[in-house]
């Protein structure tokens, strides 16, 4: 692709990059977005760390550590975990089916370009000095109560950006079920598949509630609404619902996806099937409901009753069973396999212990007369990072490690990918283990200092180290990043030799229509079982090499976005200037426009024909198969 | 018998992890080690909750710890193609049966406690006489400081809670401005102070804070509630009954004139202060800023600083340097360096304990 690139120079292949609608560029272009978001918020967690560092320190004012603190959780969840998510799935989970794109590509384009330009106008708050200061989770009186722009670039910012994720959720969810090569039964799909279908799902019950809930946010903040505001009839504890209703999921929709990459690791680096894989499935899909109806143990300190408070106990400790489940499966998975210590191997076996801690002292805080100790103290911080850094962020990196050779042509170097994976483990570990005992020791989260002489110093300081050991982890990888693209060596089909699925039948970057004839599945790893009984390439085919119908690209959904963008501010400004109602309009009627350009201009897509497939063929055959 | 060897084995396990659990934080505000009978009980729970999930997390190693030596490809031979186990039905019924109970150990516990430290009927109690059986106490959390009012007894103070021991304490908690929630880590588990309802809970106090390192117990906001959250903290003073009826009834005389520590103090106080804050303890709660009739007893200004002249001066000065948002203004300009110290002394010397 970059050499494409170069020849057509930097222009042509900017646009060719804002109007792509191939699945695979996509989700290139959500790791790239959401890798950046990812040392955004890193950086702020490294700010938050240092402020933290000893006690009384005034590194940041308490202002400006509140604005770090929400934007760190805002941007890690929205904007780098489920944007990365998003990348691996969009470009991993059509290859996996057999699939030449998603369903819906123009939809798929939009969606990253809602994500994009959502995260944009979260962003610029920094620039314009309002930054969203209610936390993460932005709870009605304080975020009514919070002056400047700040919360208001948060509840646009989140809707635009989770207008994306609900539509990626929706096209996923009609990829895999309209889309499967022949003989891809749903109990013959990858199982990273099969948690891109639950998570999906999931998506699509659980954002239209944030959806809802930012709604009601910005008609109070912008346009007069009291659904929150108690001296007007609102009530504060309505958003704390809504948010959770969104939110518990959310922690699903981020950790389903993880277990799926973790799955196909083991299997891989084991040289084995994954153990059970029905019972895995079924356990993903209880994950799936049981994770609806939990979201009150964030609220168990609001004052809900004994007996919510105990039927929301007994709810989420019952989540406990399915995930366990899960554990065992990989470890019998890894039992009686030939374990190999690659990079992903080496992430995948840390996910482990790490996620197995942050698993039972969520089981811990599910008991509910124990939450009340535990809750908003540190001991939550270091539960919900065990969870999402030991969970989804372990996943990330070893998915990097392990689809980078996929995704272009070059392996990450295996040296550097380990020095990364002990930096960042062991600076998990330190960061987050003492924080548990932090909490015991009565520090409350989000405190922007603490006073000497309670017994905090030495833990906190521990803490900041080991945030410092992650941070070193990172710049090792994004090194490796460049060294790995400075050599440019390429790599066959399938680099890390015991591919099971199907993405490791073809080239890799794959072709633009990925494959030259729709495969034939012929089992739970159809490659792995081809290679056994003999058949090198890992392929058995359903179709003659035909011609190929694909989507041309498209820069409406870029259009659309943009004027969701400018409408956002005219959004927040009507009220002090006289130029924010027109721009809202202005930005709307823009998106309209597009929208309607869409509808109305005919885009039939084009046909790749037989010759150019069969002369693709005919090179790979020449340049030596791998 | 059989309560006796559950007893032990309790016992036994409270030991071990006790052992485990070696930093246990400092008196006055480790939930390790709790001063109360709520605290108790969440301390119990917390021992057996960890103890279930320490085993759980002991069989996993072990079991990773055993497949990582046992199956490594470079003892196994590059070639080596292991067995493809699709599952086995057994073993997987044993990890879904036995977690199951696992949980329903927990489970039972958790309801059980759930239901008892949510039980506040006794709130209502009344004597024969009409008067109410049980303290209560009505908390309001404020941008950043917390007010205490006692209403069958007819007085109120702020920053400091003061609460006789061995008996249980009921609380009303209210926020008059933003969510706050009300934490004493050490006594048990918080309350959120929500903006439109009441929130209703109870605490027992078994331990005097005499003995502690400042003589209080801490106590913190734990719900984020702007730029000053971390500096909202307020101090418990633990009393056993006869001294609290005491402390009480000097509280109430605070409405009466009594010698005052400086009386050019008391000057400025009346010309510059008095609008937001009362030195009578006498009343009920919704005053504009935090109640000063025990100011000189108090353990910090503003809840966190040291209690001297030094620093409550400094507060005086400038409260936004100190605790930005918070809404006393900033006096630096209002009043002389004499001025000042006047009033320095006029509120060190407002005590109902000597």
């Amino acid at each position: 692709m970059s050499s494409v690139a170069q020849k057509r120079g930097f222009g042509a292949a900017l646009w060719d990059w804002m109007t792509t609608v191939d699945h695979k560029k996509i989700g290139i272009l959500y790791l790239i977005g959401g890798g950046f978001f990812f040392v955004v918020g890193g950086i702020e967690a490294m700010i938050i760390r240092l402020q933290l560092l000893k006690p009384n320190n005034d590194l940041v004012s308490a202002g400006l550590f509140n604005d770090l603190i929400t934007m760190h959780g805002t941007t890690m969840i929205f904007l780098a975990a489920m944007p990365i998510l998003f990348g691996f799935m969009n470009y991993i989970m059509p290859l996996q089916i057999g699939a030449r794109d998603v369903a819906f590509p123009f939809i798929n384009s939009l969606g990253f370009w809602m994500f994009f330009f959502g995260g944009l106008f979260l962003n610029i708050s920094w620039l314009i000095g309002q930054v969203p200061d209610a936390g993460w989770t932005s709870y009605a009186s304080l975020s009514l109560a919070s002056t400047g722009h700040g919360i208001d670039f948060y509840a646009i910012g989140l809707q635009i950006a989770g207008g994306g994720t609900l539509m990626a959720g929706i096209n996923f969810l009609v990829t895999i079920i309209n889309m499967r090569a022949p003989g891809m039964t749903y109990m013959r799909m990858p199982l990273f598949t099969w948690t891109t279908f639950v998570a999906s799902a999931m998506i699509l019950f659980a954002f239209p509630p944030l959806t809802v809930g930012l709604f009601f946010l910005t008609f109070d903040r912008m346009f007069g609404g009291n659904f929150f505001d108690h001296q007007m009839g609102g009530n504060t504890i309505i958003w704390e619902h809504i948010f959770w209703i969104f939110g518990h999921p959310e922690v699903y929709i981020l950790i389903l996806p993880a277990f799926g990459i973790f799955s196909e690791i083991f299997s891989i680096f084991s040289r084995k099937r994954l153990f059970g894989y029905p019972a895995m499935v079924f356990a993903t899909v209880l994950i799936g409901f049981l994770g609806f109806m939990v979201w009150a143990h964030h609220m168990f300190t609001v004052g809900l009753g004994p007996t919510a408070n105990a039927i929301f106990a007994v709810a989420t400790m019952a989540i406990a069973v399915p995930t366990g489940v899960k554990i065992f499966n990989w470890l019998l998975t890894i039992w009686g396999g030939s374990i190999v210590l690659t990079t992903p191997m080496l992430y995948a076996l840390g996910f482990i212990p790490s996620f197995v801690m942050g698993g039972v002292t969520g089981v811990m805080q599910g008991a509910a007369p124990l939450d009340y100790q535990l809750h908003d103290s540190y001991f939550i911080v270091a539960h919900f990072h065990y969870v999402i850094v030991g969970g989804v962020v372990l996943a990330i990196l070893a998915g990097v490690h392990l689809y980078w050779p996929k995704m272009f042509g070059t392996m990450l170097s295996e040296t550097l990918g380990k020095i990364t994976f002990v930096f960042f483990f062991v600076g998990f570990h330190c960061t987050f283990l003492i924080q548990h005992w932090l909490g015991f020791w009565g520090m409350p989260r989000r405190v922007w200092t603490y006073m000497d002489g309670q017994g905090w110093n030495t833990a906190n300081l521990i803490s900041s180290i080991g945030a410092l050991l992650m941070a070193i982890g990172v710049i090792v990888l994004v090194i490796n990043i460049i060294m790995t693209t400075v050599k440019n060596v390429r790599i066959g089909n399938d680099p890390w030799g015991d591919g099971r699925t199907l993405e490791w039948a073809i080239p890799s970057p794959p072709p633009f229509y990925n494959f030259t004839q729709t495969p034939l599945v012929r089992g739970l790893d159809t490659v792995w079982i081809e290679k056994q009984e003999g058949n090198a390439t890992g392929l058995t085919f359903a179709e003659p090499v035909t011609d190929i119908h694909m989507p041309n690209g498209s820069i409406i959904p870029f259009f659309m976005t943009f004027g969701l963008f400018i409408a956002g501010f005219g959004a927040m400004f009507h009220q002090e200037t006289s130029w924010g109602l027109p721009v809202l309009i202005l930005g709307l009627a823009w998106t309209f426009v597009s929208m309607a350009m869409r509808s109305v201009k005919d885009d039939l897509g084009f046909h790749v024909t037989k010759e150019e497939i069969q002369r693709d063929i005919n090179n790979a055959h020449k340049g030596g198969q791998n | 018998m059989m309560k006796g060897l559950k007893k032990w084995r309790l016992f036994s396990l409270l030991a071990v992890l006790t052992v485990f659990l070696a930093g246990c934080g400092q008196q006055e505000l480790s939930t390790l080690l709790p001063a109360g009978q709520v605290g108790k009980d969440q301390f119990k729970l917390l021992m057996l909750s960890s103890g279930i999930m320490l085993f759980v997390i002991l069989v996993v190693v072990v079991i990773y710890v055993v497949a990582l030596i046992r199956f490594r490809r470079s003892k196994l031979g590059e070639d080596f193609v292991p067995e493809q186990v699709e599952g086995s039905h057994k073993l997987e019924l044993v990890w879904t049966i036995i977690p199951i109970i696992l949980i329903i150990i927990l489970a039972v516990p958790t309801v059980y406690y759930t239901y008892k430290l949510g039980d506040v009927k006794a709130m209502e109690e009344v004597d024969d006489e009409g008067n109410a059986k049980h303290l209560v106490v009505d908390v309001t959390a404020k941008l950043y400081w917390w007010e205490f009012e006692y209403p069958d007894l007819g007085i109120v103070t702020a920053q400091e809670l003061v609460v006789p021991t061995k008996e249980k304490v009921f609380f009303n908690l209210k926020a008059a401005d933003v969510k706050h929630s009300f934490w004493i880590p050490a006594i048990g588990g918080k309350l959120d102070t929500n903006v439109e309802n009441l929130n209703k809970f109870f605490l027992t106090f078994d331990q005097e804070s005499k003995g502690l390192k400042d003589g209080v117990f801490y106590g913190k906001c734990a719900e984020l509630c702007g730029p000053s959250h971390s500096l909202m903290d307020f101090k418990v003073k633990t009393l056993p009954r006869d001294e609290f009826n005491a402390w009480a009834k000097n509280m109430k005389a605070t409405a009466d004139e009594t010698p005052v520590a400086n009386a050019a103090g008391e000057e400025v106080f009346k010309q510059s202060c008095i609008t937001c804050h009362a030195t009578s303890g006498a009343g009920s709660s919704g005053a504009p800023g935090p109640n000063l009739a025990a100011f000189g007893d108090r353990n910090r200004v503003a809840g966190f600083l040291d209690h001297d002249e030094e620093h409550l001066k400094e507060w005086i000065k400038n409260p936004q340097k100190v605790k930005p948002g918070n809404k006393m203004p900033s006096f630096e300009n209002q009043l002389s360096d004499q001025e000042l110290d006047d009033l320095a002394e006029y509120l060190l010397g407002l005590s109902v304990e000597q």
